[in-house]
C-alpha cells in the first residue's frame, strides 16, 4: 500500500494550490461519508515512490467547534496518515504556528512547508528557518507553491525522509508540568503513544469531544481533573485561556529568535489597496462597478452569445445529425424522438447553460483568489444579519437572479454550516433568469400597458419574500445564537492563469457530470410520459398521454390560484425540469405557435389569475438541476426535500392570497 | 472597562481578557486574540458594523458585538 500524506493548515495559507502543484493533474475530488465537505486526494510519484496526498479542509486549530475541524481532526486521529505536510503562511507566521504547535503535539512524522516565501522576501521580512527548525523540533522548508519555488527539496522529504518531531518544544512555561504529568499518566491507556501529549493538551484544555470519545479508567480521570483544576487555580482565567496563552507565549518567543522584520516595515500593497477598496466613500461604488460588470459578462451580452452559439449547435446541427443517422440505421420512430426529442433536447437545454456558468465562475473564482471576496462580506454584513444571514451570503444571493444552480455551489464558500443552508435555501426565491420568458410572455399578452412594471414588481416580491422567509427560518429551524462573524481579511494576492482556470474546469466538470446524470434520467422519463398513454399505448394528442392525465389529476390543486386548467399544471411540472420548460410546453399543449400563444392566454386567464400564475412560478421549487444541486450541497434528499416543500407551500399560499384578494378587490372596483 | 468595540480608526489596545463563551471564545483563541496582544482597529465597513481589526501581522473583521466581548487593559 502507498503511504499516505496530509496536507494540513491555515485556510489561506495556500494549501490547494500546493495541492495541484504536488499532485499535478491526477486529481480528483471525492465526498466524505456523511458530510458535505470535499476532500480531494492525488497522488505523487518522484524518484519511484508513490504516496497518497489528501488535502483536508483549511482550518485554525485541531478544535472540536467547526464541521472542517472535526473532520480533521477525526481523519488524523483515526486513520492516523504516515506523515503530515503542515503549510504555514510566512507572512501570517505567529497565528499559522498555533495550528503547528497541535499537530506536532500528534507526534506524526511531519514538514512543514513555509509557503508564499517570495512574499516575504519582498516586503523585507527574513525568517531563518535553520533556526526555526530548531526551536520547533521539525524540518521547515521556505517554498512558493505558486512560483513552485523549492518544491523538489519539500518533496524529496516528503517521499523519503519525513521524521517525527525530534521532541515536544518547551512551550510549556507553566503548563509543561501538568501536560507532561497528564501524558505520562496516559501511557496505561491504549491511546496511540506518540499522540499522548496532544490527548493531555486537549483533556486540560476542557475539549468536549476528546472527553466523550476517550474512554478513561477512574483513576487516570482522576489525575487528570486534579491536574486541570490546580492549573487554573491560581488566577481568574481558566484552562482553555492559559493553554492559548502559554502555546502563543512559546510561539512569539521562537518567532521573535526566527524573523527579522525591517526596521521601518513599508506599507504592504494590501494596506495600500484597502484604503481605497473598503473606504468608507469609495468602497460601494467600486463595488457596485464589478457586480455589474459581472453580471453583465454573464448574463449581457457575452455569455448570451456563447449560450445561443451551444443551443445552436445542439439543435441546429447535433440534433438533425442524430437524427439523420437514426434514420439512416433504419431505428424506429420512438427510439429516434426518444434519443433526439427527450435525451438530447433535455440534456442539450440543460448544457447550454455551460458558457454562463464557466464565465460566472471564472469571475467568482477571482473574486476569491484575489481576497475580494472576503471584503465583500465584510461591507454586506450588517444588511444581511438582519434576516438572519451574515455577509458571506452576499455573492450566492446575487448570483440566484442569474441561476440558481452555481449559486447553490458558490454558498459553499461559507464555512458556517448553519448560514450555509440558510442561504442555499433562500437563493431560490431570487428569480433566476429562466424565468423571465414566462414572465414576458404573460405581461405581454395580459398586462400590454404596464408590463415591465409586472416583471419588476415579481422581482421585488421574490427579494421581499426571500427576505420574509429569512426571518421565519430564522424564529423555527435555524433558532439559536448566530455564531457571529469572525472573518479573516486575507492579503490581496494576484490570482495565477493555472488556479484559475483549473478552477473553472473542476466547476464546470462537476456541473456536467452531476447535474447531467439526473436531467438525463429526467428526461426520459418526461419524454415517456409525455409520449404513452397510461396504458402504455402511444399518445395521439398529449391530453391523454400519462402526464396529461396526471395534469389533469392534480389540476384541482391550483385551482383556488385561479388557474386550475390541466395544461397550467403540466407546465408548472414540466418548468421543474428546467423553467424554460414552461413557456415551450404551453406553446405544445395549447398546440400554436409562441407568436399566437398570447392572444389565447389572454383568453384562457383573467389577468388576477395570470399573475396569481406568475407568483407561482416565481416561488415554487426550483428546477432539478438546481434541486439536484440543493440535494448534494445539503447533503441529502431530506434536506432538498424540506427546502423544496417549503418554498412550494410558500408558493402556493401566497399565490393563493394574491388570486383571492385580487379577485375582490376586481369585485369591487 | 474598555472594549475593543469602543477604539476609534487608527487606535490600539492590549488585550486583558476575553467575556466570550464557549465556541466565540476558543474562535478567539484560535485566532490569536489571546492575553497581552496588541489590536488596532484598522476600519469599519461603510455600513458602520463590522469592524476590521489587525493584530499578530494580520487582518480580521468581526461585529462589534463580538469586539465587545474583548476587554483591554487600560492605556497608560
Amino acid at each position: 500500500m502507498n503511504q499516505t500524506i496530509a496536507i494540513i493548515g491555515n485556510p489561506n495559507s495556500g494549501k490547494t494550490t500546493l495541492f495541484n502543484r504536488l499532485t499535478g493533474s491526477n486529481q480528483h475530488v471525492g465526498n466524505w461519508p456523511g458530510v458535505t465537505v470535499d476532500r480531494k486526494t492525488g497522488h505523487i510519484c518522484y524518484h519511484g515512490h508513490a504516496i497518497d496526498v489528501v488535502d483536508l479542509p483549511g482550518i485554525y486549530s485541531l478544535s472540536p467547534f467547526t464541521q472542517e475541524e472535526i473532520i480533521a481532526r477525526e481523519y488524523v486521529l483515526s486513520e492516523a496518515p504516515d506523515g503530515i505536510l503542515n503549510i504555514v503562511d510566512a507572512t501570517n507566521i505567529e497565528r499559522n504556528l498555533y495550528l503547528t504547535m497541535q499537530l506536532i503535539a500528534l507526534g506524526l512524522p511531519m514538514v512543514i512547508a513555509l509557503n508564499f516565501i517570495d512574499d516575504c522576501r519582498s516586503q523585507g521580512v527574513e525568517i531563518d528557518c535553520a533556526v526555526l527548525s530548531e526551536t520547533l523540533g521539525v524540518r521547515v522548508i521556505p517554498i512558493s507553491a505558486r512560483k513552485g519555488e523549492n518544491l523538489d527539496a519539500l518533496l524529496g522529504i516528503v517521499t523519503e525522509d519525513l521524521r517525527r518531531p525530534v521532541r515536544q518544544p518547551a512551550y510549556l512555561h507553566g503548563v509543561g508540568a501538568a501536560i507532561n504529568r497528564v501524558a505520562h499518566t496516559l501511557e496505561k491507556t491504549a491511546l496511540r503513544r506518540d499522540s499522548l501529549p496532544f490527548y493531555a493538551l486537549k483533556l486540560l484544555e476542557g475539549d468536549s469531544h476528546v472527553r466523550k470519545t476517550v474512554a478513561l479508567p477512574d483513576a487516570v480521570r482522576q489525575t487528570v481533573e486534579t491536574t486541570a483544576a490546580a492549573l487554573s487555580s491560581h488566577g481568574s482565567e481558566d484552562n482553555e485561556m492559559i493553554l492559548a496563552d502559554a502555546l502563543y507565549d512559546f510561539i512569539e518567543e521562537a518567532v521573535r529568535h526566527a524573523v527579522k522584520r525591517p526596521e521601518k516595515p513599508v506599507l504592504t500593497l494590501t494596506e495600500r489597496l484597502d484604503r481605497i477598496i473598503i473606504n468608507k466613500w469609495l468602497a460601494l461604488p467600486i463595488f457596485s462597478f464589478l457586480m455589474v460588470l459581472m453580471f453583465w459578462s454573464t448574463f449581457g451580452p457575452i455569455g448570451t452569445f456563447f449560450a445561443d452559439l451551444l443551443e445552436t449547435m445542439i439543435h441546429g446541427m447535433l440534433i438533425p445529425a442524430v437524427e439523420n443517422g437514426l434514420h439512416a440505421s433504419g431505428a424506429s420512430g420512438w427510439m429516434t424522438g426518444l434519443l433526439c426529442d427527450g435525451v438530447l433536447g433535455g440534456v442539450g437545454g440543460v448544457v447550454s447553460f455551460l458558457p454562463q456558468i464557466i464565465i460566472l465562475f471564472f469571475f467568482l473564482s477571482l473574486l476569491e483568489d484575489t481576497g475580494y471576496l472576503a471584503r465583500i462580506a465584510f461591507m454586506m454584513d450588517t444588511l444581511l444579519r438582519r434576516i438572519g444571514l451574515s455577509g458571506k451570503s452576499f455573492v450566492p444571493m446575487l448570483m440566484g437572479f442569474g441561476c440558481t444552480t452555481p449559486a447553490v455551489m458558490a454558498a459553499r464558500t461559507m464555512e458556517n454550516e448553519k448560514d450555509r443552508r440558510m442561504t442555499i435555501m433562500l437563493t431560490p426565491f431570487m428569480s433566476c433568469g429562466a424565468k423571465l420568458p414566462v414572465y414576458a410572455l404573460f405581461a405581454g399578452a395580459l398586462f400590454p400597458q404596464c408590463a415591465s412594471f409586472v416583471i419588476i414588481s415579481l422581482y421585488v416580491l421574490g427579494i421581499l419574500v426571500g427576505i420574509f422567509a429569512g426571518w421565519l427560518l430564522k424564529k423555527t429551524i435555524f433558532r439559536g445564537v448566530s455564531s457571529g462573524f469572525v472573518l479573516e481579511l486575507p492579503p490581496y494576492r494576484l490570482p495565477t492563469v493555472r488556479g484559475t482556470l483549473q478552477n473553472m474546469w473542476e466547476k464546470a466538470k462537476d456541473f456536467l457530470t452531476k447535474a447531467g446524470t439526473v436531467i438525463f434520467v429526467m428526461s426520459i422519463v418526461i419524454w415517456l410520459l409525455q409520449n404513452f398513454t397510461p396504458s402504455l399505448q402511444t399518445a395521439s394528442d398529449s391530453a391523454y398521454s400519462i402526464l396529461g392525465v396526471f395534469g389533469r389529476f392534480i389540476a384541482p390543486v391550483f385551482a383556488p390560484l385561479g388557474f386550475g386548467e390541466w395544461r397550467a399544471s403540466v407546465s408548472i411540472l414540466t418548468g421543474v425540469i428546467a423553467m424554460e420548460a414552461v413557456v415551450s410546453t404551453m406553446s405544445v399543449l395549447y398546440g400554436v405557435d409562441l407568436g399566437s400563444l398570447g392572444g389565447l392566454l389572454s383568453s384562457a386567464f383573467s389577468p388576477v389569475a395570470a399573475y396569481a400564475f406568475l407568483v407561482f412560478i416565481l416561488l415554487y421549487m426550483p428546477c432539478m438541476s438546481a434541486f439536484a444541486t440543493i440535494r448534494r450541497e445539503m447533503g441529502g434528499w431530506r434536506w432538498a426535500a424540506g427546502a423544496a416543500a417549503f418554498q412550494t407551500v410558500l408558493a402556493w399560499t401566497i399565490s393563493f392570497f394574491v388570486y383571492q384578494c385580487g379577485s375582490l378587490l376586481f369585485q369591487l372596483i | 472597562m474598555k472594549n475593543l468595540a469602543a477604539l476609534k480608526p487608527g487606535q490600539s489596545g492590549i488585550v486583558h481578557s476575553l467575556t466570550a463563551e464557549g465556541a466565540v471564545k476558543h474562535h478567539f483563541l484560535d485566532l490569536g486574540i489571546t492575553k497581552g496582544v496588541r489590536v488596532t482597529v484598522e476600519r469599519i465597513a461603510p455600513f458602520g458594523d463590522p469592524i476590521a481589526v489587525r493584530l499578530r501581522g494580520y487582518s480580521l473583521s468581526l461585529r462589534r458585538e463580538e469586539a465587545a466581548k474583548i476587554c483591554l487593559e487600560g492605556e497608560k
